[in-house]
């Protein structure tokens, strides 16, 4: 079967560890969400004050992200292309009971999923396509039908694609930068495998 | 690119239970925003489109029992029940179903209702509706701000196009809940009026909920008049997450764009169904955006006078009526409008009028600093 898109650079996160394209590149035993994410902050020496006024979903998109795009610069067409299960239901409870009190519009501005992708843009100083899907799993077959649309179309020449998730501070993290530029042939089965292939269970 | 056709669509809102009915609402200047007091919440009184529940109640009661569903997904599988009452032969095990939300079942999380906690998952919601119906594929959920529902249309035309999807249903729903009229009001963006889209004294946006619902097909229907989707694009500011880009930048590279793609100029643009939420900084990066493609001319409005800012819906909702303006020959006023209070000219439709129209513009923007622009043409023997 012939492919006509590719994945260039791939990242996970999830328990503790950052697998960037098959290597293990960080360990953490932090067990506490903001102290693991304050521990990549470090690591990747990031610099970047704006990362600690995000909710969880931001910072783990920017970390991610950073990874990538360390090895792979963006363009300004770099396509963002991200889902997950949880929608930003942690960051909405927040808000919820902050509303018994005095209600926050600094947690309010992160009650909706697609703000990560707001971060991301603005880090990257990316004025691209966005969407922001909603699966009950890590829907491989809408993230590679999706993104090869915007390929196919022309709209865009690469796409960071991928899955951000977290629910009661357990985390899961994949994205994979994809494009015509020949490497691991962009299919269903390849995301599946590469999503799967550090996960100890399956998602949920 | 293939072409996405709009074909039978549906309304359920305070200004009605079809899109026939929200059409007679807002030729007759009908608004369903209503003075509302919620003291809990804030002090001051506001302005909201709220579907009464009663009257959902009655008319879901013909077609299920109305305690086994929350309220949106009442207003969703009435929207989608009526298209599929006129398209008997559509096979939902064949459809694509594609719901595009901000905040889905979130009144839940304050008030579950005995309704179980998974309930307040998108993804639950998507399958509430398809399990209703029968569409055997697993919904697309789309949950990207405000432009959620105009994103879903572009959504079906590119999977569509990679021939992915042929016929589709997207849907846009979303509700007036304690959440997010708490969220608007920590940020004052609430108007203590009914919200006044470009004029002078805006000062904040109005709420409102509804659903939506339409058909669309890459495949070419046989009538004789028919509207198309024939260019999208989507846009990030890259700017600020909760503010709109000064110089309207993101909105401006997305008409661009889409402009592009349907091969025509801003000059051909007969009318511009604007975002226009009558906050003070989102309508004045509109002007700036529409100043710099050059539809300064264009005849446009804001819905958001007669639903207020429907979220999730409101780019569908927009873009449905934009579909029967082209179909009708006839554009709408935007209500509310008195004196233009942007910094560049725009040419604000003040009354009813009848004009034929062969492409038209549908923006919206959101949180996050997203962007989209939509070319609509029209079709007709």
């Amino acid at each position: 079967m012939s492919n006509q898109f590719h994945i260039q650079n791939w990242v996970k996160i999830k328990n503790g560890k950052i697998f960037n394209s098959e290597k293990l590149i960080f360990d953490s035993s932090e067990k506490e969400l903001n102290f693991f994410l304050k521990a990549c902050y470090d690591f990747l020496d990031l610099k970047y004050p704006k990362f600690h006024k995000m909710d969880g979903l931001s910072k783990m998109g920017i970390l991610a992200s950073e990874i990538i795009f360390r090895k792979n610069k963006p363009t300004e067409d770099t396509a963002l292309v991200i889902s997950n299960n949880a929608s930003s239901l942690e960051i909405d409870r927040q808000f919820q009971e902050s509303t018994e009190t005095f209600a926050s519009p600094s947690l309010f501005v992160y009650t909706l999923p697609n703000i990560v992708l707001g971060e991301i843009s603005i880090k990257y100083k990316l004025q691209s396509e966005n969407a922001f899907f909603v699966s009950e799993d890590f829907n491989a077959k809408l993230l590679k039908d999706y993104t090869e649309s915007l390929l196919i179309s022309g709209k865009s020449h690469q796409v960071l694609s991928g899955w951000i998730d977290l629910q009661n501070g357990e985390y899961d993290v994949f994205l994979c930068l994809v494009s015509k530029e020949r490497n691991i042939p962009f299919s269903e089965e390849n995301l599946r495998k590469l999503y799967c292939a550090e996960n100890d269970k399956p998602t949920h | 690119m293939k072409k996405l056709y709009l074909l039978d669509d549906a309304i359920i809102s305070p200004l009605g239970f079809s899109t026939k009915e929200n059409i007679q609402s807002i030729r007759e200047g009908n608004s369903g925003l209503k003075l509302q007091q919620r003291p809990e919440i804030t002090e001051n009184p506001f302005f909201a489109g709220i579907i009464d529940e009663t009257l959902l109640n009655q008319a879901f009661s013909e077609i299920g029992s109305s305690e086994k569903f929350t309220k949106l997904e009442k207003l969703i599988i009435l929207a989608v029940k009526l298209i599929l009452n006129k398209n008997r032969n559509l096979d939902p095990t064949k459809t694509a179903l594609i719901i595009a939300t901000t905040k889905g079942n979130i009144d839940l999380l304050n008030e579950p209702g005995g309704f179980p906690i998974n309930r307040l998952k998108l993804s639950e919601l998507g399958k509430v509706v398809a399990n209703f119906f029968g569409f055997a594929q697993t919904p697309i959920i789309v949950s990207n701000a405000c432009i959620s529902g105009g994103l879903g249309l572009a959504v079906a035309r590119r999977l569509g196009n990679s021939e992915k999807i042929k016929n589709a249903i997207v849907v846009g729903a979303d509700l007036v809940s304690d959440f997010v009229i708490s969220g608007f009001n920590s940020f004052q963006a609430l108007s203590t009026k009914a919200c006044k889209p470009f004029s002078k004294d805006r000062d904040g946006i109005s709420l409102g909920e509804a659903a939506a619902a339409i058909m669309v097909s890459t495949e070419k229907p046989e009538i004789s008049n028919v509207i198309s989707l024939i260019g999208d694009a989507s846009a990030n500011d890259a700017n600020h997450i909760s503010g709109p880009s000064r110089t309207g930048e993101g909105l401006y590279k997305s008409i661009q764009k889409a402009l592009k793609e349907a091969s025509i100029s801003a000059e051909e643009i007969g009318f511009l169904s604007a975002h226009g939420t009558a906050t003070v900084y989102n309508d004045e990066m509109e002007s700036m955006a529409f100043q710099r493609s050059a539809l300064q001319k264009s005849p446009l409005h804001s819905l958001k006078g007669f639903y207020g800012h429907t979220l999730g819906a409101s780019a569908l909702i927009e873009s449905i009526i934009t579909k029967h303006s082209m179909l009708n020959n006839e554009i709408f006023a935007s209500k509310n409008f008195e004196e233009l209070g942007v910094s560049k000219p725009l040419n604000v439709i003040q009354k009813n009028e009848k004009k034929e129209i062969r492409y038209a513009l549908k923006t919206a923007s959101g949180f996050g600093g997203c962007n989209l622009a939509l070319v609509f043409k029209a079709e007709k023997q």
